[in-house]
């Protein structure tokens, strides 16, 4: 702004010059900002207001706990698939949650600085790798010469859940105060003990939550499971995690892609119910997370 | 411990007891292995991915990269197409979603009410909960049917002298393609955004009023500057996340081996092409195709998630 010297106060507190311009300008890119915003939510609304629509009319009891009919016969559901999912996701999180914690008990209590910010790095690009190729290691490590199997795709899973639930639970260990760890070593408890007995039940509810959302993340992942758990014999319940395991997403995935309408009411129903399950979940999560964090910093 | 407070005082570190003796070292060892594990993963992923896709990288060599057949019957391979596919699509995406998330940001840091604050940020970050499978069905159900029969056609009849928007609308293609990934991306790009933004100094942004600035000046002047970095940050796992994504691609592009000008033609990318062959692919050269693509994305996606990574984690500590 130029100023002329010296003014009187009324002229500096006038409108400067294009003051009118400038008020037009930010106006502007506030509504700009506040539509942007609208937009976002409306697109999330518009997806699950669409699965919802196209969903509900296909759902039902049987769809859930009946196993498919061969193609042509009415009736029927994804019984199988709904199992063979929870079955899935649930190895999965019995493998990556104690690992992950673990992981963040060293990058927290254990290791040096260096050390944990090379751990921390490593699994920022963990996460950031494509779970494509998360499925074709599994492939090429477990499946390759051999068969599809649910284990495979539960290891798969596991290693996408892995950084997440990691992650988490290093943000949630550091929140735990100093204070508490050392005036349990003050006390002559032995490091293990106090990570055992102060730390992980102070940080429980955070280790909890970042794990359900660890679940929520998995429990739609397609990629991983193409290559390790996708060629499944699609009528009967498997519950032996030796074979292919039938699944939610790689069942709505090949449904998507067939030409036939009732394939899609059935794509769209299975949709529903994981779409419902993932956002619940993470809702669920968010919440308790900032409520655990919230309570550890006070 | 209460089995103490019956003996008589002891000096320090007398007798350690026996659990301890076992329970210390056993924790330090397992925690170790954990963090052994996740470094050591990466390189075997790395490794994995490379040693299958080998017979295809001894085969054909760098050539590869450039060449442009894709002829799974006579046996020649080439990943030209699907990194042309690749680039562009995350590159609209970007195009699109960050503008959009540099300004939901202003909105939820400057704008709204404090609050819907909370609820808008956990609502946009609900986006990225959606399941890519769910995102690529209501793309080929509903999003693409919408843009071959509408939106298409209207940008064809006013821009179809430019060649990105010549060509026959279609409900498959890069276009649908780039506007699912930008779903994807956004809630990323917002998420870091916002947060950078949050730790724009209070005197800066009190110094640019005091100056007369307005509410959009301060944004320009105070907020934009020092969240640059970290902008540019989060554009770039954005595409980390966008160019990795093989479902939702897979399932809206079309799945097509050519490169076209129109965006309105079927395309591939990297991960939708490895997605979509997976289950024709027989053991051989075909395959090992695939994975040389899989260790294409993998070598982008690793330089673009390390870059990315090191900027945001600067930007966080100045």
């Amino acid at each position: 702004m130029e100023s002329s010297g010296l003014t009187s106060p009324a002229r500096i507190l006038a409108p400067g010059p294009g003051a009118q311009r400038r008020k037009v300008v930010n106006r502007s890119m506030e509504v700009i900002c506040t539509i942007a915003a609208v937009l976002a939510v409306a697109v999330l609304l518009l997806v699950i207001i669409s699965v919802l629509i196209k969903g509900a009319p296909a759902l039902n009891i049987d769809f859930l706990t009946k196993n498919p009919v061969p193609f042509g016969q009415k009736g029927g559901g994804l019984a199988n698939a709904f199992v063979g999912s929870a079955i899935l996701v649930g190895l999965a999180t019995l493998i990556s949650v104690p690992i992950a914690i673990l992981v963040a008990i060293f990058t927290s209590e254990f290791a040096s600085p260096r050390v944990a910010t090379v751990i921390r790095f490593c699994l920022d690009i963990l996460n950031g790798i494509p779970t494509i190729i998360i499925g074709v290691f599994i492939f090429g490590v477990l499946v390759i010469g051999g068969t599809q199997s649910g284990w495979a795709g539960a290891i798969a899973l596991a290693i996408v859940e892995l950084p997440i639930v990691a992650r988490s639970a290093q943000e949630v260990l550091d929140l735990v105060p100093g204070s508490l760890r050392e005036a349990a070593l003050a006390l002559g408890l032995k490091r293990w003990r106090v990570v055992l007995r102060i730390v992980l039940p102070t940080a429980a509810g955070g280790l909890i939550t970042g794990a359900v959302l660890g679940v929520a993340r998995v429990a739609g992942e397609t990629a991983p499971l193409l290559f390790t758990s996708s060629i499944f014999s699609n009528f009967g319940l498997t519950t032996n995690p030796s074979q292919a395991m039938p699944n939610i997403p790689v069942t709505i995935f090949t449904l998507s892609e067939s030409p036939s309408p009732q394939d899609h009411a059935e794509a769209w129903a299975a949709a529903l119910v994981l779409i419902l399950f993932v956002l619940l979940l993470s809702v669920i999560a968010r919440t308790f997370h900032e409520r655990s964090r919230s309570k550890l910093r006070s | 411990m209460s089995a103490t407070a019956s003996t008589a005082p002891r000096p320090f570190g007398v007798r350690i007891k026996l659990t301890d003796r076992i329970g210390e070292p056993l924790l330090r060892i397992l925690t170790s292995l954990a963090g052994l594990l996740v470094v050591v993963l990466l390189g075997w992923i790395a490794g994995t991915v490379f040693y299958q896709a080998s017979p295809a990288i001894s085969r054909f060599q760098l050539g590869f990269i450039t060449s442009q057949t894709w002829d799974s019957t006579h046996g020649i391979f080439g990943a030209a197409d699907f990194i042309y596919g690749t680039v562009v699509s995350s590159f609209i995406a970007l195009l699109i979603a960050t503008p959009t998330a540099i300004a939901i940001s202003v909105y939820l840091t400057e704008l709204a009410p404090r609050v819907i604050r909370r609820p808008v940020a956990i609502l946009v970050e609900l986006l990225a909960a959606i399941p890519s499978v769910i995102l690529g069905l209501w793309g080929i159900l509903i999003l693409g049917p919408f843009m071959g029969n509408h939106l298409e056609p209207f940008l064809h009849s006013f821009l179809g002298w430019i060649p990105l928007f010549g060509g026959i609308p279609s409900p498959f293609g890069m276009l649908p393609a780039a506007l699912i990934l930008t779903i994807m991306a956004l809630p990323i790009i917002t998420s870091i955004t916002r947060e950078v933004f949050q730790t724009t100094p209070t005197e800066l942004k009190e110094g640019a009023y005091a100056l007369g600035a307005t509410r959009w000046e301060m944004v320009r002047t105070a907020v934009l500057p020092v969240a640059k970095p970290g902008i540019t940050g989060a554009v770039i796992l954005g595409l980390g996340r966008a160019l990795g994504e093989a479902i939702a691609v897979t399932q809206v592009i079309g799945n097509a081996t050519q490169i076209k000008a129109s965006l309105f033609a079927p395309a591939g990318t990297l991960a939708a092409q490895i997605a979509s062959e997976y289950q024709s692919a027989n053991p051989g050269l075909w395959q090992a195709s695939l994975l040389y693509l899989a260790a294409i994305l993998l070598v982008i996606s690793l330089i673009v998630n390390i870059v990315a990574r090191l900027i945001v984690r600067r930007s966080k500590v100045s």
